[in-house]
């Protein structure tokens, strides 16, 4: 991310004034007629879209093969062919066991998973979308020290951070609860980086001027005038962060040892372990029921909201 | 950097100056503050807990930097080889597998953005899917496939009565599991490369055609220079992301057993280290030499990128 503002030529981005209006509606970034070639628009091609098909293929089978599989007894899962329906339809059944087996703890699972997301995501959301405005709107000193220790973050990698948080949380008495989940997910350099950027575009600073001359409070000034302004951003933000944590593994699984606090990633990692073990029932059908389960909120999020994240990842993801 | 990509500070704004200086912090105080803590403080931590030893008599003791010597070496030995495996083995899956995947990611976004394609918004959405898929069932469902009992690797081999190489043997695991890290981030840098395209102004591809450029010529001179910053950062992400490989390995433990070691990537190296070896020390060091690789390797990139530029 470093590299952006310098690898990024900047005249042809500091163009801002086209581009502010099409902030706010992304619908007329992309008109009908495919943007920049109106003098010769180039003609539809079969082969190209064959080519993409391909990859589109590759993009969409493995989901295909596991709705197909959740639809599958454990019995006819070994006996068929994985990329079509065979045997009885067992969907719904396996729905159903997979919501209730071992007393419903997948249950417990989708509760944990929803409790870290709303606290966490919901967090690092917030504090991006505040830390960017701040630093996208304000002159202040340490400005730059804050920016290069935060890119410099985002370079170290999880482990150099996931052992000694462990071990310090544990001399806190916070490993195995759900602070130990929630409190390092509430930090995403990405998110106030996208945040940042996105602010000095969409705000223009002399409303927050004219604000301040009619004597509004910075408080007031940012409900009121950019937090509106920043809806496409926070939405993209909102969304990444979730994704991060609804999908987090690796830190659950330093953190927590009672499966009580289990996340989906952990519970879905153990039940497919479990056929592995000695004695242990093999439960194949759940683990791939209980893995649609778990990716259907956010493929429906990611759908439903499609037109605000792409407009807020475009300003954004532009410079990063 | 703050230079370029801030605005450029307004007569108004310094001359408040020293009324504003302090009002930034109220923003962005509380993220700097939580930054700290699960940033900053875990480091200095693992910085001190590397330079200790636990020592079954007399606990903790002061030991220099024998750790680092254990990973590199003192002159003639050639300091940790289960470190070192390791590092070659994501080093080998960083200059495989990344240029793949961000190759097919660029093609797709270029496809997509020169409107020669139908339904291409069917395309974007689809392609980006895997993205909202956990690792963890990315790896299962791949893992499955892979599988001869019920997946499409079995399905194959009693279709046609051949027998296929063994996805989960060592010297195919680490293809396997890029081939399904390929898979989960080849529509999220799409993505991001498509919106850098975006942001090309239409008249360059307008004065572009008058002059006679054809389809290649406009994606070698205009497109490509426009959007590298985009293909640097999307480097960096996935340089850092490969030198971090752990979700993907340590899931299919389960079914690749014997093909996944314990020291499999520097990751899972320091994971094992520490949760079933309980050498939490050396696992810091471990973790620490880790990342200061990875922080040279995106800064040598970045410098690359930027010195093409000129």
């Amino acid at each position: 991310m470093t590299t952006t503002p310098r690898t990024v030529p900047t005249p042809r981005r500091t163009a801002p004034s086209p581009f502010r209006p099409a902030l706010r509606r992304p619908s007329a970034r992309r008109p009908a007629a495919g943007r920049g070639h109106s003098v010769d628009r180039p003609r539809r091609s079969p082969t190209l879209t064959v080519l993409m098909g391909l990859i589109l293929v590759y993009s969409l089978v493995p989901l295909a093969w596991l709705l197909i599989n959740a639809s599958k007894t454990q019995a006819s899962l070994f006996d068929s062919f994985g990329l079509w329906f065979s045997g009885p339809f067992a969907l719904w059944d396996n729905i159903v066991e997979t919501l209730t087996y071992d007393d419903g703890v997948f249950v417990r699972w989708l509760g944990n998973t929803v409790l870290y997301v709303l606290l966490g995501a919901g967090g690092a959301t917030a504090l991006a979308v505040i830390g960017g405005y701040g630093l996208a709107k304000f002159a202040f000193r340490g400005k730059r020290a804050v920016f290069a220790i935060v890119i410099g973050a985002v370079a170290v990698p999880g482990t150099a951070l996931a052992v000694p948080t462990f071990l310090m949380f544990s001399r806190m008495g916070l490993t195995n609860t759900p602070w130990s989940v929630i409190i390092p997910s509430l930090i995403s350099p990405f998110g106030l980086y996208l945040m940042w950027t996105f602010a000095q575009e969409a705000i223009p600073t002399e409303m927050l001027e004219a604000a301040r001359v009619d004597g509004a409070s910075e408080l007031r000034t940012f409900t009121r005038i950019s937090l509106p302004l920043l809806g496409p951003g926070i939405v993209t933000v909102a969304l990444f962060t979730m994704v991060a944590t609804w999908n987090n593994y690796f830190l659950p699984l330093i953190m927590l040892r009672d499966p009580d606090w289990y996340p989906l990633t952990l519970g879905l990692n153990a039940w497919n372990a479990q056929a592995a073990t000695v004695g242990g029932e093999a439960i194949f059908n759940l683990v791939i029921t209980g893995s649609l389960l778990t990716i259907l909120p956010l493929v429906a999020a990611f759908l439903l909201l499609q037109r605000y994240w792409q407009s807020g990842l475009a300003a954004g993801s532009v410079k990063g | 950097m703050t230079a370029a990509a801030v605005a450029p500070p307004r007569v108004t704004l310094r001359r408040r100056r020293g009324r504003s200086s302090w009002r930034g912090w109220v923003f962005v105080g509380p993220f700097m503050a939580v930054f700290g803590l699960v940033f900053l403080a875990p480091i200095a931590y693992s910085i001190y807990l590397s330079l200790f030893r636990k020592q079954l008599v007399g606990g903790n003791t002061f030991v220099g930097l024998d750790n680092y010597l254990r990973v590199f070496g003192t002159p003639g030995t050639v300091g940790d080889p289960q470190f070192w495996s390791a590092l070659g083995r994501v080093a080998l899956f960083l200059v495989v597998q990344v240029p793949i995947m961000l190759g097919i990611a660029l093609i797709v976004a270029m496809a997509i953005d020169g409107g020669r394609l139908y339904g291409k918004s069917f395309f974007r959405i689809s392609i980006f899917l895997p993205y909202a898929v956990p690792a963890v069932v990315a790896t299962l469902m791949w893992g499955f496939m892979y599988g001869s009992r019920f997946g499409l690797v079995g399905n194959i081999e009693r279709a046609f009565g051949v027998s296929l190489p063994d996805l989960f043997s060592p010297g195919l695991v680490l293809a396997s599991i890029g081939n399904i890290v390929t898979w989960e981030y080849v529509g999220y840098n799409m993505l991001i490369f498509y919106s850098a395209l975006r942001v090309i102004p239409t008249e360059l591809y307008e004065a572009a055609e008058i002059d006679g450029a054809g389809q290649f010529r406009i994606i070698r001179s205009i497109k490509l220079p426009a959007i590298r910053g985009a293909v640097v950062v999307a480097t960096i992400f996935s340089i850092i992301g490969s030198f971090q490989l752990f979700n993907e390995p340590s899931i299919l433990q389960n079914l690749a057993p014997n093909a996944i070691t314990t020291y499999f990537t520097p990751n899972l190296y320091a994971y094992s280290l520490s949760f079933s070896g309980q050498q939490y020390n050396y696992s810091a060091t471990v973790a620490i030499v880790m990342g200061l690789i990875t922080m040279a390797i995106a800064y040598a990139v970045q410098l690359r990128g930027m010195r093409r530029e000129g």
